[in-house]
């Protein structure tokens, strides 16, 4: 079942184009990366599948349900974002922090919250950290509770924003390896990343965009190994060196 | 010499004298700063929100209502308030004439303060709160408005002693604070020094205690911030 259907969606930044008819599906469970160079449009597509950005013309479904202004409050429920620069709240413990939607958006009861958040913060391998505020914390640290917070929604979609491209080289490794888990678990993600090592490894498909249009998408293998569109060969030719 | 030394013994003496009887009006000060302070952050917190709403006309009211109340002087919105409104058929007693004119006037410039803190704060925690599904006013309220309060401490700090001292031009409506004291106390005596005197230090004690206090708020809520 097509847990996100994209219908030619298109989207403008004044008289820019950033996205040119954009179509994608993607199922239960699968990983998607989504890869290009930066200006190609693959985050403002990510925003736009949560309405962080307004889309100009298409439709995009989630889980069956159209994405609309009125019911986003709803929608946004089920997609978990996690952002390139963390964004935890400066003013809240890291319990706190992922305690947060489920209180506030889901009226849990706070005891409960607070269960949930302590067994997601110990998947993340941050137990100890609990009580601490986030600026105690080390930018891959801080992701991790990044992550826990959008788990605590129990989102059916996590999107990835570039989610290790603020991080010092040492700490890219353990935020790729709670990812890593997420997929192993059948987690349906979208993601966006500069990381071609992931993407091979992780991904189920991984997609090319180029100039706001999909350029180009397969398996890790057929993109990675048998580059068929110029600009990806080119783009990969850049990173790979 | 002597001169000297007798001008300031019969001045310590006329400063003890009078300390106690200045204790109404310093109350009234105090009353009048204290409910200026509180109605005017409710004012000043409603009108900075209402600004940042989508709704064109509601901007535009509390962008006549900030323009008037910063762009005349505050003694003018006293007599407005208290001798102007009654010409109207409105009137009002003279302390919460008093109140009214120093909320608004304290509200203004609070909701720019608040506005300003609100907008500083950067938009990505908004759109991580939004993410989770929380609606606009929730995002407002759990996650911009908490740090928005942090950051706008000291400049309300600067704005609550401005209230303190402005609190003095309630006398030209015939509140008997601090200052209409003063005034009463040394047309009386005709001894102005030490009677005036004798009202700063009682406007520096209320002002230094306040900015004593401030600055432990703002260690308080600082101790986690970066």
């Amino acid at each position: 079942m097509s847990m996100i259907e994209i219908k030619n969606l298109h989207k403008y930044f004044g008289e820019l184009e950033v996205l040119r008819g954009i179509d994608l599906t993607v199922s239960e469970s699968e990983v998607v990366c989504l890869i290009g160079s930066s200006g190609s449009g693959k985050s403002t597509l990510l925003r736009c599948i949560n309405f962080l950005e307004e889309k100009n013309e298409g439709e995009i479904y989630i889980d069956g349900q159209m994405v609309t202004a009125k019911e986003i409050n709803e929608i946004r429920q089920k997609v978990g974002m996690v952002f390139q620069r963390f964004n935890l709240f400066p003013h809240m413990t890291v319990l706190q922090n992922v305690m947060e939607g489920p209180i506030t958006v889901k009226k849990m009861d706070r005891k409960k919250a607070r269960e949930l958040a302590m067994t997601l913060l110990e998947k993340v391998n941050l137990l100890d950290k609990a009580n601490e505020y986030p600026a105690m914390l080390s930018g891959g640290q801080q992701q991790r509770v990044a992550i826990a917070r959008s788990l605590a929604m129990e989102p059916k979609v996590i999107l990835f924003d570039e989610p290790t491209s603020a991080l010092d080289p040492e700490l890219v490794g353990e935020v790729l390896g709670v990812m890593n888990d997420l997929a192993k678990e059948g987690r349906t993600m979208i993601i966006v990343t500069h990381e071609m090592g992931f993407a091979k490894e992780v991904a189920d498909r991984v997609i090319f965009i180029h100039e706001g249009q999909i350029a180009e998408e397969g398996t890790p293998e057929d993109i990675f190994d048998r580059p068929e569109n110029e600009r990806l060969q080119n783009f990969l030719g850049q990173i790979l060196v | 010499m002597d001169a000297v030394i007798n001008n300031s013994i019969e001045f310590f003496k006329t400063v003890v004298e009078f300390a106690p009887k200045f204790i109404p009006g310093v109350v009234l000060t105090l009353q009048l700063a204290f409910f200026s302070i509180i109605l005017g952050m409710i004012i000043g917190l409603v009108v900075a929100v209402l600004k940042l709403t989508k709704y064109k006309w509601l901007k535009k009211i509390m962008d006549v209502y900030i323009t008037i109340v910063r762009g005349t002087p505050l003694l003018l919105q006293l007599y407005f308030i208290f001798y102007g409104l009654p010409s109207l058929g409105i009137m009002i007693d003279s302390f919460p004439s008093a109140i009214i004119a120093l909320a608004l006037h304290n509200g203004a410039y609070i909701s720019e303060i608040f506005r300003g803190s609100i907008e500083s704060i950067d938009y990505g925690q908004r759109e991580a709160a939004r993410s989770l599904g929380m609606t606009k006013w929730q995002a407002m309220k759990r996650v911009v408005l908490p740090q928005a309060f942090k950051r706008s401490v000291p400049a309300l700090g600067n704005q609550f002693i401005i209230a303190v001292k402005d609190s003095s031009l309630a006398s030209v409506i015939t509140i008997t604070e601090t200052m209409l004291l003063a005034r009463q106390f040394s047309a009386a005596t005709f001894n102005v020094f030490p009677i005036y005197f004798t009202a700063g230090v009682y406007y520096l004690i209320i002002t230094m205690g306040l900015t004593k206090v401030l600055s432990q708020v703002e260690l308080k809520l600082k101790v986690n911030e970066r």
